[in-house]
Order: structure tokens, then sequence, then C-alpha cells
């Protein structure tokens, strides 16, 4: 297999993904580099039921195995491993991956974006140990159980009604008083009569670690500065994402969030390093749009390496 | 497709299994989407390591009680034992340079 390629991407995600299908399809025999999270954040969701197209939903994994197949069928190459270095500071780009370095004329980066953790330092080292940031990987372990989900959003709400199904009781504690999550997620976890809220509340401590595991969240309220506590064996968060970008730190422009600059569709502040997925947007963060910036970044792409970029960028002003 | 080479160990003898030597056990299920992307650099440890570390792998749902006794709570998750006792408990997805610098460590 050719280490010099025509385009590289990084991630597997949707937006890796499109760009993949995209950029094979127009004969650039495109090498994805797959990343330690292979697949995305659809990975670890269960049904998605606004991927357009699915009536019934689909399950995010079997989503993302058609994606691949679909993008592998018009000859995109798949890589297992995780990018340890880039160097943009020329073309071609330098691509590190374990020990091989890999050169690419044009770039795609769709690393996306991975869990927040809550910043306590204890929650990560009670990850695995009761800690978790993926219902759907972790909820088995506490069938028949108390737990918690931290956060306000879809995340949240995805978590707190799959533990539903297993856990004996689903408390959601949010710091505000109202849900950021859609109105069809809300109805569907106010349903369930086991899921219980706890409203302008902040988890400052996770217990117990000198046990190695989960025994009681230590909460204040956020209104009211009172501290109260609530036992339970095993504690969700979903509290959103960052973008995974310390890889082009110092080398692409980011907004303080860390997520990718953009401009004129999927262009980041190097010539020939594209943008698309999460890692570029912090606002829209659907599947669907990932898909959709993948593609608009392999046609830029496509454009940048038969020279007609700035060409076609100026016409499209000019038909506006 | 899983390596020849990676045992199966199950709640009734994993005390026994994990005795000799350096032993990677992988916590996994079939459900669980990160478990199958780790599973691919299981299997290159286990050739890489042949004959100086046993590879191994527990399914957690037809073995439920090995996992939380060793405090798991989450999958996948790798632990590393050292003539029975248990040294390193590597929790999620992690790089094969990683795993490879942990098992080193206790060779």
């Amino acid at each position: 297999m050719s280490t010099d390629r025509q385009v590289i991407i990084i991630g597997s995600g949707p937006a890796g993904l499109t760009a993949a299908l995209y950029t094979a399809r127009a004969n650039l025999k495109p090498l994805v580099i797959e990343g330690v999270e292979a697949g995305g954040q659809l990975m670890l969701t269960t049904m998605v039921e606004n991927w357009p197209g699915y009536r019934d939903g689909i399950m995010g994994p079997d989503l993302m195995t058609e994606l691949r197949a679909q993008a592998e069928r018009f000859g995109a190459q798949i890589i297992q491993g995780d990018v340890s270095a880039v160097d943009l500071s020329k073309r071609p780009f330098r691509i590190q991956v374990e020990n091989t370095a890999y050169t690419a004329q044009a770039l795609i980066v769709a690393t996306g974006a991975s869990a927040k953790w809550l910043d306590l330092g204890v929650d990560k080292k009670l990850s695995g140990r009761g800690v978790s940031t993926c219902a759907t990987c972790d909820g088995f372990f506490f069938k028949g159980m108390p737990v918690a989900v931290i956060g306000g959003g879809d995340t949240a709400m995805e978590e707190a009604i799959y533990l539903s199904k297993l856990a004996t009781k689903v408390t959601v504690i949010h710091r505000r008083d109202s849900l950021r999550a859609s109105k069809v997620m809300q109805d569907k976890a106010m349903s369930m009569p086991n899921i219980e809220f706890l409203w302008n509340k902040e988890v400052v401590d996770i217990k117990d670690l000198a046990q190695g595991k989960v025994t009681t969240l230590v909460l204040k309220d956020t209104q009211t500065g009172a501290s109260s506590e609530i036992d339970v064996d095993g504690v969700f968060i979903g509290i959103g994402h960052v973008p995974n970008t310390a890889l082009f730190k110092g080398q692409l422009a980011m907004h303080d969030n860390g997520y990718l600059k953009t401009h004129d569709g999927s262009r980041t502040s190097v010539q020939g390093v594209f943008a698309a997925g999460d890692v570029q947007d912090h606002v829209y963060r659907q599947a669907v749009t990932a898909a959709g910036s993948g593609c608009m970044a392999a046609i830029d792409a496509e454009r940048f390496l038969s020279g007609t970029l700035h060409e076609s960028h100026e016409t499209v002003e000019a038909g506006l | 497709m899983a390596s020849e080479k990676i045992k199966t160990f199950t709640d009734a003898t994993f005390k026994n299994d994990v005795q000799n030597g350096v032993v990677l056990v992988d916590f996994w299920a079939t459900w669980c989407a990160p478990c199958r992307r780790i599973a691919p650099i299981v299997d290159e440890l286990a050739d890489k390591y042949e004959g100086k570390v046993t590879v191994a792998k527990v399914d957690v749902d037809e073995n439920p009680m090995t996992g939380p006794n060793y405090g798991i709570r989450g999958i996948p998750t790798l632990l590393l034992f050292k003539n029975g006792e248990l040294k390193e408990s590597i929790v999620g997805l992690q790089t094969k340079e990683k795993l490879t610098q942990v098992i080193e460590q206790y060779l």
C-alpha cells in the first residue's frame, strides 16, 4: 500500500466516511486513518431516528458499517491506527501513524469530538469503576442499581432513557431549571416512571476513590449554594463534547473553544487542509450535518487538487 | 477474526487461569461497540507476545461475576496479572503503543 497519497482523511465518523465516499468516487484513492474511536460517536448510540431515509430508524453502529462499506465499495482504503503527529508546514503534508509516515497532497480533518468530563479529576480516576460517558457500553453493569445522569441535553436524555430500562432508578442532575434537550427527547425521558430530575444542582465530588467505586455524589445547589448528597452505584456524564484538535495545535487556526476555524466551505487556515464534521462544528453537531460537511470537504479537496478551488468559489459567488 | 492464540476464560476457572506468568485479559461483550474496536489490537498483541504473555478474553454476558469482582463497571477493560497478582486495570479504548508500553513493564 502506498504511503504517498493524494488525499488522506483523518477520522471515520459520518464526516470522514462521506469525504471518503466522495473522494473515492472522484478517483482520488483516499486513505482513511480511522483512529482509536473508529466510527465516531454514532458507535456509542442506539437507535438513530433522524438520519434521512430510514423511516424506522437505524442503529448507530449499523449506520457506520453501511457508510464504511459504501466508501470501500468505491475504493477508499481504511486503516486502523491513531495519528500521533502531523506536519502541515509544507506540502505534501506528513501524517505519522505509529511507526509509519504517510504523505498527502490534501488532508481532510474529520477527527470529531469526544465526550467531555467534569474536570473534577476524580471522575476520570473512577472511569470504568462507576463513572462513564457511555450508557450503551456500561449500563449493563448497573442492572438493578440506582444511577445518575449528569446533563440536560439530548445526550443526557438518551443515556437516561437507555439506563431506565436497566437501573432501578435514574436521577438526572442538571445545573439549570430546564432542559436543553429536544422536545421529543424531553417528553420521552419525562414519561419514564423511574427517571427523576434534580434541578439546579452541580456535582462537586464523587465518592469513593479509596474504595475504587462510586457510592455517593456530592451536589451543590446552583441557586442557594446548599450542599446535598445522593447515593448511586453509577454516574453517567452527558455534558457535551470537546473537539479532538490537540494534534493540530499551533498548525491550524482554532476558535477559543478548540474547534477548527473554517472559511469558504471547508477550508482551514492551511491551504490544502480541509475540515469536516464535529471538529469544526459546535453548533449543529448532527450525523447528517457531519456527512454534509464531509461531502463539502471532499469536493473542496478535489477542486484544490485539480487547481480550480479558487476559480470555483468565484463562480459560486458570481452565481449568488 | 480473533487470533487463535487468544484463550477464553470463564467465571469458573478465572482465578486459576491467571496464576502463571503475565496474563492480559480483555473483558468484552457482543453489544459493546468500543470492544469491537479494541479486539483487533488485542489480536495483534497476542501474536506479538506469543509465548511471553497469555492473552485471554472474558465475555461479561456469559461470565457476569469476574468483572465486577475486580471492580469493573465498564468495558472494554483490560486487566493485567503477573503470577496471579492484579497489576494493571486499563479502561476504555487504547492505542497499541499504549498497551505495548504497559505490557513491556512486566516482561
